[in-house]
């Protein structure tokens, strides 16, 4: 793919855009005691369990090498990869469908749904579905949506939004989740407790029932095998297995990067993922199926939202590689504090950082490339190697350009930038510019130290004190020297 | 040898002393830097808030101030982090083949304070003194973009009357960020926050690390909740004796 297919390509729609900009948003998750820590805990908790279960394999960086390669190689031809696919899928008895945008795929979801007569669907964990609004395109249209994975459930049931990749409700304690199951779930028993296995049993009772009417399944896809035509889920509960084999129809919704080019290529994901993810050394449910088996009508539903336009850019696209593990969230020290509300997207953290504003375009998230500190952590842990880091810096020149692009005058910021590469770019200027430093130190004389400086510094002030600048710069102590 | 101090330019601005610390802990050691004066500041926080096209020419600036020298130390994990992950990138993005060879040589022979005394110099006791509590905060880039590992603890492991404090979580960031702790303030105060909590905790009276950015917002953040605790640069410690 060239450069000029980025230009024509869709933008993608859906639940990646909040309403407030992230340090704003911020601000406000950072004033709720409670769920700091909750997520501070949750996500401390798994880091570590991650760590260990890593440490254990001695070939881990040359996973991470194949993970990273193996996606790139997709990468590049995914065109190729795709259509084998459809080809793979259609010659054992399932239906493609493609999807320019979250709008398309939803209608094509909806009209499949209410084909089939259907009122109500069953739904595995889906990211993709997620991403696109699919439950409130489908009720909309009539149509009720369960979810059947527990963490999702509670978010449902809660009218509220996942703020974790793998672990929707990371942001809710068991008190929390009793609370919202007493309000939401009719069956539920008045006596339920806030222990763990009672939550779980009163949500395996309640969804019991759902998976034996529902006549139609809705899932995402972990990996797509291209030589068979094979989609694979990945979780941990079985809930997920019971709507992909019960129900007469599955509908499955697909992000373009999730193909793979053979069944030896799991093998290198199926380590790489549950260890990062959920710290696990195996997956304890991963189903596979291939077109329509045993008579369950199955369609594929190929989402693009963005994912070409992300792939036009050489310098981002390897955020395509990303087999939505989480790990980066978990060690991310800015992410732990604020949640994933605060970006805005239902791919929040690191990944939704560098993700997000390729899917929508940057004009669109213009502040989630500068949510990071650039610490670096979540490129460690990245199974599949994303350059986090680099690929936010790569964005933040992007929200720039376009800022630039847009105005005849220069903000203020650039201005400044601009004007201090300018003293940096002379060594007469810049030495004259320490010297108006020192002018400072009359703004600290009191304490030695300064406490209160106008906008924009005064963000710097709100929290920290600067030291009363210095009677003589380095240079200048050198060459008196 | 030829060696030559990179100073940064925050150092050269505001934190002169520890450039000061840095001639003094290397003429101990027989090692006798030239500061080149043409010499003013990587480019990082234009690349880091995106302008990599204002940095370029800062890139061409220091690949021609300091091409002549054998060894390039920095005092700033984040600086030599920028000369040797960004700036052959950026000449490369510019279009400029040569700046980019001549980037990527000079990144070749840049090394941060605590890799050249211990990885050139071979030493890891400079022969100082210092008879305080003191915890070390392992700052982000020098961790984890040029993985100087445990190299800056050997050097203050081997400081004559030193109680070293081991500081909890120590490998979390401190929430500085560069303009992230302007332009996102309220996230970088609630990690200073932690950071402060932490270095508080060991009941240590000076926190020490190895750039004088992240010392300047942890600093900031003890002086503001008058804590008493200092903030020191390895190489000040590194620099005093009896």
């Amino acid at each position: 793919m060239t450069g000029a297919a980025g230009a024509n390509a869709p933008r993608g729609v859906g639940h990646l855009r909040g309403d407030t900009p992230f340090p704003a948003a911020a601000e406000r998750a950072l004033t709720d005691a409670q769920l700091r820590r909750n997520l501070l805990r949750a996500t401390s908790t798994i880091q570590a369990k991650r760590a260990q279960a890593v440490a254990e394999l001695d070939d881990w960086q040359q996973l991470r090498a194949a993970g990273a390669a193996i996606k790139d190689a997709v990468l590049a031809h995914l065109d190729d990869y795709l259509l084998q696919l459809e080809e793979q899928v259609t010659a054992r008895g399932g239906t493609v469908h493609w999807a320019r945008d979250a709008n398309e795929a939803n209608r094509i979801v909806t009209g499949l749904v209410a084909a089939t007569g259907a009122a109500e669907v069953v739904k595995v964990k889906s990211m993709a579905t997620q991403e696109i609004g699919l439950n409130e395109a489908l009720a909309a249209a009539g149509i009720g949506a369960v979810e059947t994975d527990l963490a999702e459930l509670i978010v449902q049931l809660g009218h509220d939004w996942p703020s974790h990749i793998l672990v929707p409700a990371i942001h809710r304690n068991r008190t929390e989740i009793r609370d919202i199951f007493l309000r939401e779930m009719p069956d539920a028993d008045p006596a339920l407790t806030d222990d763990p296995a009672a939550l779980a049993e009163a949500a395996r009772r309640h969804l019991r029932r759902k998976f034996l009417t529902a006549r139609v399944a809705v899932s995402g896809a972990n990996f797509a095998v291209a030589e068979t035509g094979t989609l694979v889920v990945v979780e941990s509960e079985g809930n997920g297995r019971m709507c992909l084999t019960l129900p007469p129809t599955l509908i499955t919704v697909m992000g373009i990067e999730k193909v793979v080019p053979a069944w030896r290529d799991m093998e290198v994901f199926l380590q790489l993922l549950p260890r990062s993810s959920t710290a696990e050394r195996m997956n304890p449910y991963t189903s596979t199926w291939t077109g329509s088996v045993e008579g369950q009508d199955f369609h594929l539903v190929l989402l693009d939202n963005g994912r070409t336009a992300t792939l036009a850019d050489p310098a981002g696209r390897s955020a395509l590689r990303c087999i939505r593990c989480s790990a980066c969230l978990n060690v991310c020290p800015v992410y732990q504090r604020t949640g994933g509300h605060a970006y805005g997207s239902v791919y929040p953290g690191p990944i939704g950082a560098v993700l997000t504003p390729q899917l929508t375009g940057v004009a669109d998230n213009p502040t989630l490339p500068f949510a990071s500190t650039l610490c670096g952590a979540c490129y460690d842990v990245c199974p599949v190697a994303i350059d986090i880091p680099s690929m936010l810096v790569h964005l933040r020149s992007r929200v720039i350009a376009d800022k630039a692009a847009g105005r005849r005058a220069p903000t203020a910021e650039a201005a400044a930038m601009a004007g201090l590469a300018w003293t940096m770019r002379s060594r007469r200027r810049w030495t004259w510019a320490l010297r108006a430093v020192r002018l400072g130190r009359v703004l600290g004389w009191r304490q030695d130290r300064i406490t209160r400086l106008p906008a924009p510094m005064s963000a710097w002030t709100a929290s920290r004190d600067v030291p009363r600048p210095p009677r003589q710069s380095f240079r200048d102590w050198w060459a008196r020297r | 040898m030829r060696v030559a101090l990179f100073v940064t330019c925050l150092v050269d601005a505001w934190a002169p002393q520890v450039g000061r610390a840095v001639i003094q802990v290397l003429e101990r050691l027989g090692v006798t830097a030239a500061v080149p004066l043409e010499q003013t500041c990587c480019g990082q926080m234009h690349v880091n808030t995106g302008y990599p096209g204002l940095a370029v020419p800062l890139v061409r600036r220091h690949v021609r101030v300091f091409a002549g020298y054998d060894a390039i130390v920095v005092p700033s994990g984040s600086c030599a982090a920028a000369v040797r992950h960004q700036h052959a990138g950026l000449a490369a993005s510019a279009g400029d083949a040569v700046l980019r060879r001549q980037a990527e040589d000079v990144a070749s022979r840049t090394y941060e304070l605590s890799e050249f005394l211990v990885d050139v110099l071979g030493v890891s006791d400079v022969g100082a003194y210092f008879p305080h509590r003191v915890t070390y905060h392992p700052t982000c880039h020098s961790l984890r973009v040029l993985r100087v590992g445990d190299r800056p603890l050997r050097l203050l492991r081997a400081v004559e009357g030193i109680d070293l404090a081991e500081l909890p979580d120590s490998t979390q960031c401190c929430g500085f960020g560069g303009t992230f702790a302007v332009k996102n303030a309220a996230v970088s105060a609630a990690m200073l926050a932690d950071k402060t909590a932490a270095v508080r905790a060991t009941g240590a009276g000076i926190c020490a690390a190895a750039d004088a950015s992240c010392l300047l917002h942890i600093g900031g953040g003890l002086s503001r909740l008058g804590t008493g605790v200092q903030t020191r640069h390895i190489a000040e410690i590194l620099a005093s004796t009896r």
